[in-house]
């Protein structure tokens, strides 16, 4: 007798079910940190504790999650749009930092002075360049049948040189000692701060607006019907006529301008002007940000909390406890392998069945 | 009168505990830009922590933070959690560190290599680093047989401009056939970039390569290639045992522990500290056997008269590389000229990136 594996898929997965798995997969992250810590010798409740609550016990800490979730949610949303639609869009940390490139422009050129418009100017600018440089990939997937994972992914790393070239170079504060950080931005291109004292700023509301938009583009329109049959068959798609390449240039508009504006929030609101360090990997952490909110406008938002936390959750633990800061990484990278696990599990059933080696031979 | 006795002894009892409390309580924390296991800048800093530790103080660190949005919240978040004095330990945490210490007066604030002091609790420190190139300067010009030397410079800022400069007049003084050629990274830490950018100076005739960058890439690269390389922030010699003369190393040990019982004991007060090898801020590695005798006396005794201040790194007639005069002759550079340096000394090659 052979011991053989089986696996087959499933027919009927309940649509309740699917929805439920992201929790399955935080609780098994939760309990999967809890045997890690215990493994690195702390107690396992204790380092929880810092971990997911002492963050957030605190309206200042409830403002930085609000602030860290904001770019994550922004980028997720525009992500969604690509996903559903069966365009992997990689390089939204490009989109984003081209936008921030472009937007900080705008802010630099409005240098010491005043106006009402500036700042609305500064986010128009970030949203344009995200979405020129999210068709880069878009344009030549379309047209040329390239592979829009490598082109994007690659124009990542050309947009961060070209930020490197420019704080290190033209733009660079000519009071600052070549230090590579052009000036700090003037207060007409900042978003304004919701609280006196906390660093959760206007940009929020982009976000949320985001959110909304992409709910009602996603399930109330034609191009969200288009998006969501090309996702489940492009075949069925091309059958019923629909546009393929128009459809691919604006899901990958609606990306870019996302991520352009998230890159836009994070220079006008807490950092205030352009350096090197304008994103840690935002526009990576994002993709996981979408497959957990299932790439739903309301899990993206939950979804988004979730991964802020497991950044703020780090470094708490690190102060409170010296438990090392890329555990954080390492919540990250569980969250994502339970997702796809519990998925595989949702989706396929697995068979052990016994046969003979007579049987086999067949 | 009973009533405001009983208020006053109450007050002071209560101040009385809350100050011992603090004392038993004082916490130093550290913000780094790296991880502690860099072998470069953060693991030199973790080094003055445990020296803070070692002296009795608690002490707790937060590694690998960004220069971005997030350094302001863990500074925050150190300064809120208990911590009296915090050093924040790269240029990027200039703004953040300023910004909290507006909101936290009681916490000390202790910045590397920034120039901003807004607040009376925020101090600045960074180290002469240039004497110790001064050093390999001299050592780099008696060892090369090319008459060449391959200089990695991570970003085009005063500290690192000084450091060429000082390097290539203390290279020229004992070789004046020298050349200097550098490859500009635009990073502190990226060991592959640092790697290709040795090599990339090996394949133009350098025989010794100089870096002043974080990994331990570039030695790695020079021991393969079998030639002559420098340790950088820490004593990285058990890295390229053949390849490495001697190494910079910041040894920030003292200096922490110093101002950590001066913030306990309340005698901390703003200042902005340059120290350089008289301190023992800048210490130099063990100098390798393959030197020579003669000159290792010669390069000992060179350490002795910077610290001593009887031998400065910018010492005149010091010419740009038009042959514009920058120092005269006898004079030595200031402080100020020295902080602001943006300009190379004959003998560099290229133009500084702008």
């Amino acid at each position: 007798m052979v011991p053989l594996i089986k696996i087959e898929k499933r027919n009927d997965v309940p649509m309740a079910l699917y929805f439920f798995t992201p929790f399955i997969a935080i609780i098994l992250t939760i309990l999967g940190g809890g045997i890690i810590f215990y493994i690195l010798g702390f107690n396992p409740i204790e380092a929880l504790k810092f971990y997911f609550i002492t963050p957030i016990s605190n309206l200042y800490g409830l403002s930085e999650l609000l602030l860290k979730a904001t770019p994550l949610c922004l980028i997720a949303i525009g992500l969604s749009f690509c996903f559903k639609s069966n365009n992997w869009n990689i390089g939204a940390e490009g989109q984003l930092t081209f936008g921030a490139i472009v937007g900080g422009g705008v802010a630099l050129l409005f240098y010491n002075q005043e106006g009402f418009y500036i700042l609305p100017l500064v986010i128009l600018a970030g949203a344009i360049g995200g979405m020129i440089f999210a068709l880069i990939p878009a344009i030549l997937k379309t047209y040329f049948n390239t592979n829009e994972i490598l082109v994007s992914l690659m124009l990542v790393y050309v947009s961060k040189l070209l930020l490197d070239y420019l704080v290190v170079g033209p733009w660079s504060n000519p009071e600052g000692f070549n230090f590579p950080e052009t000036r700090q931005f003037s207060d007409s291109s900042r978003m304004p701060l919701l609280f006196e004292g906390l660093r959760i700023h206007a940009g929020i509301f982009l976000a949320l607006a985001a959110v909304m938009l992409s709910w009602f583009i996603l399930y109330k329109t034609y191009l969200g019907f288009q998006i969501k049959v090309s996702g489940l068959s492009l075949k069925t798609a091309k059958y019923a006529g629909f546009k393929g390449k128009t459809m691919i240039l604006v899901v990958f508009m609606i990306s870019g301008a996302c991520a352009g504006l998230a890159g836009v929030g994070e220079i006008t609101g807490p950092i205030g002007q352009l350096h090197r360090m304008i994103s840690p990997d935002y526009g990576f952490t994002a993709i996981i940000v979408a497959f957990l909110g299932r790439l739903n406008p309301f899990g993206i938002i939950f979804a988004s909390l979730v991964v802020a936390l497991t950044y703020l959750g780090a470094e708490t633990a690190q102060i409170f406890l010296q438990i090392p800061k890329y555990t954080g990484q390492v919540f990250q990278g569980m969250i994502l392998f339970f997702l796809l696990a519990s998925d595989y599990l949702l989706f396929f059933k697995v068979k052990i069945l016994n046969l003979n080696k007579n049987e086999l031979r067949h | 009168m009973y009533k405001n006795f009983f208020r006053y002894l109450i007050s002071a009892i209560f101040l009385l505990g809350l100050s011992v409390n603090s004392n038993a309580d004082f916490k130093v924390g550290f913000v780094y830009v790296g991880p502690t296991g860099d072998h470069g800048w953060t693991f030199q800093h973790h080094e003055g922590r445990n020296a803070v530790e070692a002296a009795g103080i608690k002490t707790t660190f937060v590694e690998s933070v960004p220069e971005g949005a997030d350094a302001e919240r863990v500074i925050r978040q150190l300064a809120q959690s208990g911590h009296d004095l915090i050093f924040t330990t790269s240029f990027g945490y200039m703004d953040p560190t300023n910004k909290v210490a507006k909101d936290f007066p009681n916490v000390k604030f202790e910045h590397a290599t920034g120039y901003k002091r807004e607040h009376s609790n925020v101090s600045t420190y960074s180290a002469r680093f240039y004497e110790g190139r001064t050093l390999l300067g001299h050592i780099a010009g008696k060892m090369t047989k090319t008459n060449t030397i391959g200089y990695i410079a991570s970003f085009p800022i005063p500290e690192v401009i000084r450091g060429i400069n000082a390097m290539t007049l203390a290279a020229q003084k004992v070789n004046p056939n020298i050349k200097t050629k550098i490859v500009w990274v635009f990073t502190w830490y990226d060991p592959g970039k640092e790697a290709e950018a040795a090599q990339a100076l090996i394949d133009q005739g350098a025989d010794i390569i100089m870096q002043h960058t974080d990994s331990t890439a570039p030695v790695q690269t020079a021991e393969k290639a079998g030639v002559w390389s420098f340790g950088q922030a820490s004593d990285m010699q058990r890295f390229a045992p053949k390849s490495i003369l001697t190494s910079i190393i910041d040894d920030w040990a003292p200096y922490y522990v110093e101002r950590a019982i001066a913030a306990r004991d309340g005698t901390w007060n703003q200042q902005d500290t340059w120290h350089g090898l008289k301190e023992g801020m800048v210490a130099m590695g063990p100098y390798n056997s393959a030197m020579g005798a003669d000159l290792v006396k010669e390069v000992e005794q060179l350490q002795k008269d910077l610290a001593s201040g009887k031998v400065h790194s910018f010492t005149g007639p010091i010419y740009d590389q038009k042959g514009n005069i920058l120092v005269a002759e006898g004079k030595v550079a200031d402080d100020g000229m020295l902080a602001g340096m943006n300009v190379y000394v004959k003998g560099v090659e290229g133009d500084i990136p702008k």
